[in-house]
């Protein structure tokens, strides 16, 4: 009995302690749902009920202005739960391995890397915004053609230089991917891993796709003339780029065409370049969810991601340029960052095919 | 009827105290990882264990778990022989500032991997450039060691001080040298924490993702590494299956070993703590182990400050405190949706959760597992309960994050949008610490105290009021300040659940680290300065609150 006594005292000091920690996190939620309530009912009297709810599932990059969502929540009544972590592949990933129980309505971010996986996945349902503005179709994956998929941005992974440090040391900057093994850029190059950042697999892409069955021999002649790798862009711009955050040693580095527009010092120059033949280019798609609740509002959210507002603040939202032609862009990417014309392309058929061989034999030539 | 009901009593209580920890840990770690591995197991629906096992044979599967058995152990090494003697000053000898130390050594616990490599490749690269160990095995040993010997001071520090020194004293007094004192009494004395902390110091090693992968500079394979890459990339979910049992196994493969060395019956534990004395000569060694070591956690944490106080403008670089007023704002070219003061604000909270639900869960775990047994099945039960609780270490957070997505989709369980699935998951991260911190010192306590306790009409409460609470007080708070600091730092699984609307510090630093602008950089610097501190004046506060508690209770 007297254990018995013991363990009702136990139980309910538990019970006390689970009361006392519900104030910290459960505090925080009512606040934070509390807020948007501002709902306006401009439904009229909608016969079947609505779900207000549209659940976005994304990735770490995600990010559009508050305000820009407070418009739209005001203006469909619908309100924006976002569920975002990790980067495309993780998203992907996810959303493959909860197919048909999706953790959401919609989704933005998978891109041209893992789409084919996706796609095959049947992850998407069949959706084409009511009207495709110009311009946006030319980013539509092979073989689905718009029907499950929407282009919404897209963006090019390039190599970039620090022309001040190549002013400096009065050495020509590199113009090419063969430029980077020449012995003139000996140590000077700084990449981020295939195996670990999307940028990397990006770059990877790019040679197979400027090499083709040759690329390994390419990768051998780059790693023999110093390339560093990192696993992540952030320890190759921050820390290895010479003009990251942290000051490091090497004036070339794997990063985005747009880089030249965040880099503009106050006497109105910038001090990095992108190398237009290296660039290898990334579309980024939102589709509806199979299995998804609120598909209504899944479309309508689908919709306004190819709304003006939305396609003009891509850029200083999230890096990335519009699909929609005739988008007009902020000010220091209209001078600065410029797109490649022709920038290197591998079909995603082809790159889900490969992914698991490209990458183990990248491994094999960049591992020492 | 009555010794029917007096031989059930016992096991009844026992699964009774186990049961709310046992449940908890079987919702949320072993159905996601089971969820998780069952994919693997099963591809197209159908079973394919030849498929797994297939996995185990590749040469590249052997080369990964060589080197994160043997990285681990070394790392393992250096840690308990840098850590015991700092240990042993930082918890029996009066220092000045002895406890600033001691919370200051946590702090590279919860600092996120991403900010401490940053921190060491900037050391590595820049004053250290002279080490050629940028990108080596010892660079990768190094952070290791870096992170986890707060966990040896801590946990065999609370257990040192409480240890009553009168053996001690004795042996000394017929005639044994200190260094025999040390090795034929202390030394088993402190076994079971020693073993306790070196193993769970080894799940964190073997288990850790952002060193190996931020340091070795991608040429390096460790079990977990591969297993993320298996399937956030490739999504080849036989693969990981395979690698996520290997990794159990040789989990497995530890505890027993772990619970080998332990003794049977944990040293007896004393409730007035030895009052720290004065630094002799003879405690030089140690001290100068300890100001190595001292030096050696300082200088990336120097490494952060500095950054975190530079700016870069036009007319160069300058000190000032504009990173930090810019973390109540979001980032240059907006890299955030929330500043990282509302991030801060809901990584205490959730700390806060997280650190109450690990003791609670913890307690029950120590509670359970250090009851006096009387069959030796009982014995055994209790063994591999302890053993159970240990598990979430040992597991890639890859597979649990992914595990809870794809298993707790649907009623009952319909939990993985819940708020409280990210304070239960970093609980379940710090359980292991708060149960190796608590048994050793539950077990300690001679169970005759209750006893006379009792025969002196003292009822459960009563006894556990005047005999186990004196005696957990400290350890207790000790784990505390682990759960907490685990909580705050925590970014594997946490990444995998956060959303928007509530990242953590951590997750924060890692999203403006990744984002380019001058501001960015410094702003994360900053913001796990931040982080830094508040984790020492949490852990400060915890210190200073558990001195005049002590033998009033």
């Amino acid at each position: 009995m007297r254990s018995m006594r013991a363990l009702a005292t136990a139980a309910s000091i538990t019970a006390l302690v689970l009361t006392a920690s519900a104030c910290s996190v459960s505090t925080k939620d009512d606040n934070s749902s509390g807020s948007p309530s501002s709902a306006p009912s401009n439904q009229g009297t909608a016969t079947a009920p609505k779900i207000r709810d549209v659940v976005l599932v994304t990735h770490d990059s995600w990010n559009l202005p508050k305000k820009l969502v407070a418009q739209w929540e005001q203006q469909t009544g619908y309100h924006l739960v976002v569920r975002s972590s990790g980067d495309a592949g993780q998203l992907t990933n996810k959303l493959v391995l909860t197919q048909g129980s999706p953790d959401g309505d919609v989704s933005f971010g998978v891109d041209n890397t893992f789409a084919t996986r996706a796609l095959k996945a049947d992850v998407f349902a069949p959706y084409t915004p009511a009207s495709v503005p110009a311009g946006v179709s030319q980013y539509d994956v092979a073989g689905d053609d718009g029907s499950h998929l929407t282009p919404i941005d897209h963006s090019a992974v390039c190599v970039n230089v620090d022309t001040t440090w190549f002013a400096a040391h009065k050495i020509p900057a590199p113009q090419t991917l063969d430029d980077l093994t020449k012995p003139a850029y000996k140590n000077l190059f700084v990449t981020a891993g295939a195996s670990t950042s999307s940028p990397g697999m990006a770059f990877l892409l790019a040679t197979i796709a400027k090499y083709g069955d040759g690329w390994q021999n390419y990768w051998q002649k780059l790693m023999a003339n110093g390339a560093e790798i990192t696993d992540g862009w952030d320890q190759a711009y921050d820390v290895e780029f010479t003009q990251g955050g942290g000051h490091g040693k090497r004036p070339i580095v794997l990063s985005y065409d747009s880089d030249p527009a965040f880099t503009v010092q106050k006497d109105g120059s910038t001090t990095t370049k992108a190398l237009l033949d290296t660039c290898f280019s990334q579309v980024e798609y939102a589709g509806v969810l199979t299995g998804a609740k609120n598909v209504p509002g899944a479309e309508a959210f689908l919709d306004w991601l190819l709304s003006p507002q939305v396609q003009a603040k891509l850029p200083d939202a999230m890096y990335v340029y519009p699909v929609v032609s005739g988008t007009a862009l902020p000010a220091d990417w209209a001078k600065y960052a410029v797109q490649p014309t022709k920038p290197l392309t591998v079909s995603p058929a082809e790159i889900d095919a490969n992914r698991e061989k490209w990458l183990q034999q990248w491994s094999d030539v960049t591992s020492r | 009827m009555l010794p029917l009901r007096q031989a059930l009593r016992r096991p009844l209580t026992l699964v009774a105290l186990a049961a709310i920890p046992v449940v908890v840990l079987a919702v949320f770690f072993v159905l996601p990882v089971v969820g998780m591995v069952g994919r693997g197991f099963r591809p197209e629906g159908h079973w394919d264990v030849a498929g797994v096992i297939e996995v185990l044979e590749r040469p590249r599967v052997h080369r990964v778990l060589w080197f994160t058995v043997w990285s681990s152990t070394v790392a393992t090494a250096i840690t308990l022989l840098l850590g015991l003697p700092a240990a042993y000053v930082l918890h029996r000898l009066a220092l000045p500032l002895r406890r600033v130390v001691r919370a200051a050594l946590l702090v590279p616990f919860v600092l996120p991997t991403v900010v401490v490599g940053v921190a060491f490749r900037q050391l590595l690269t820049g004053p250290l450039d002279w080490l050629p160990i940028d990108g080596t095995p010892i660079a990768i040993i190094a952070g290791l060691v870096f992170f986890n010997v707060a966990v040896v001071i801590r946990a065999v520090g609370a257990a040192w001080e409480s240890l009553d020194a009168r053996p001690a004293e004795a042996a000394a007094a017929l005639g044994a040298g200190p260094w025999t004192v040390f090795r034929t009494v202390t030394l088993p004395a402190l076994r079971p924490a020693i073993v306790g902390a070196a193993s769970v110091v080894f799940l964190f090693c073997a288990t850790s993702f952002g060193v190996v992968l931020t340091l070795g500079g991608l040429r390096y394979a460790s079990v977990e590494t591969e297993i993320y890459l298996l399937t956030t990339d490739l999504l080849d979910l036989q693969g990981a299956a395979a690698l996520s049992l290997l990794q159990l196994a040789v989990v497995v493969v530890l505890l027993a070993v772990g619970a080998r060395l332990r003794p049977a019956r944990e040293a007896s534990a004393q409730r007035a703590p030895t009052r720290p004395r004065r630094p002799r000569l003879s405690d030089a060694p140690q001290l100068a182990v300890t100001t190595v070591l001292l030096a050696f956690v300082a200088a990336p944490l120097a490494a952060l400050l500095v950054g975190s106080l530079r700016v870069t403008t036009s007319g160069g670089e300058r000190w000032s405190l504009a990173n930090y007023r810019a973390l109540s704002s979001t980032g240059s070219h907006q890299a955030l949706i929330e500043p990282a003061t509302t991030a801060l604000d809901l990584s205490l909270r959730i700390a806060v959760d997280a650190t109450l639900f690990a003791l609670v869960l913890g307690l029950l775990v120590a509670l359970s597992v250090t009851r006096r047994t009387h069959s030796r099945a009982e014995r055994r039960l209790r063994g591999v309960l302890d053993a159970f609780f240990m598990l979430p270490l040992g597991v890639s957070a890859v597979t649990l994050g992914f595990g809870f997505l794809i298993t707790l989709d649907r009623p009952p369980v319909d939990l993985r949008d819940s708020p409280w699935l990210v304070p239960i998951a970093q609980a379940l991260v710090a359980l292991p610490l708060v149960v190796r911190t608590l048994v050793p010192a539950l077990g300690g306590i001679d169970d005759r105290q209750r006893q006379a306790a009792a025969s002196l009409g003292a009822g459960p409460l009563r006894r556990m009021l005047v005999v186990d609470v004196p005696v957990l007080w400290r350890p207790l708070l000790a784990s505390a300040g682990f759960a907490f600091a685990v909580s705050l730092g925590e970014f594997g699984a946490t990444s995998f659940l956060a959303r928007d609307e509530n990242a953590t510090l951590p997750v924060v630093i890692f999203r403006l680290i990744g984002h380019p602008g001058p501001m960015n950089y410094g702003m994360a610097l900053a913001a796990s300065c931040v982080l830094a501190a508040t984790t020492a004046v949490v852990m400060l506060v915890v210190e200073r609150l558990r001195v005049p508690s002590l033998g009033v209770l």
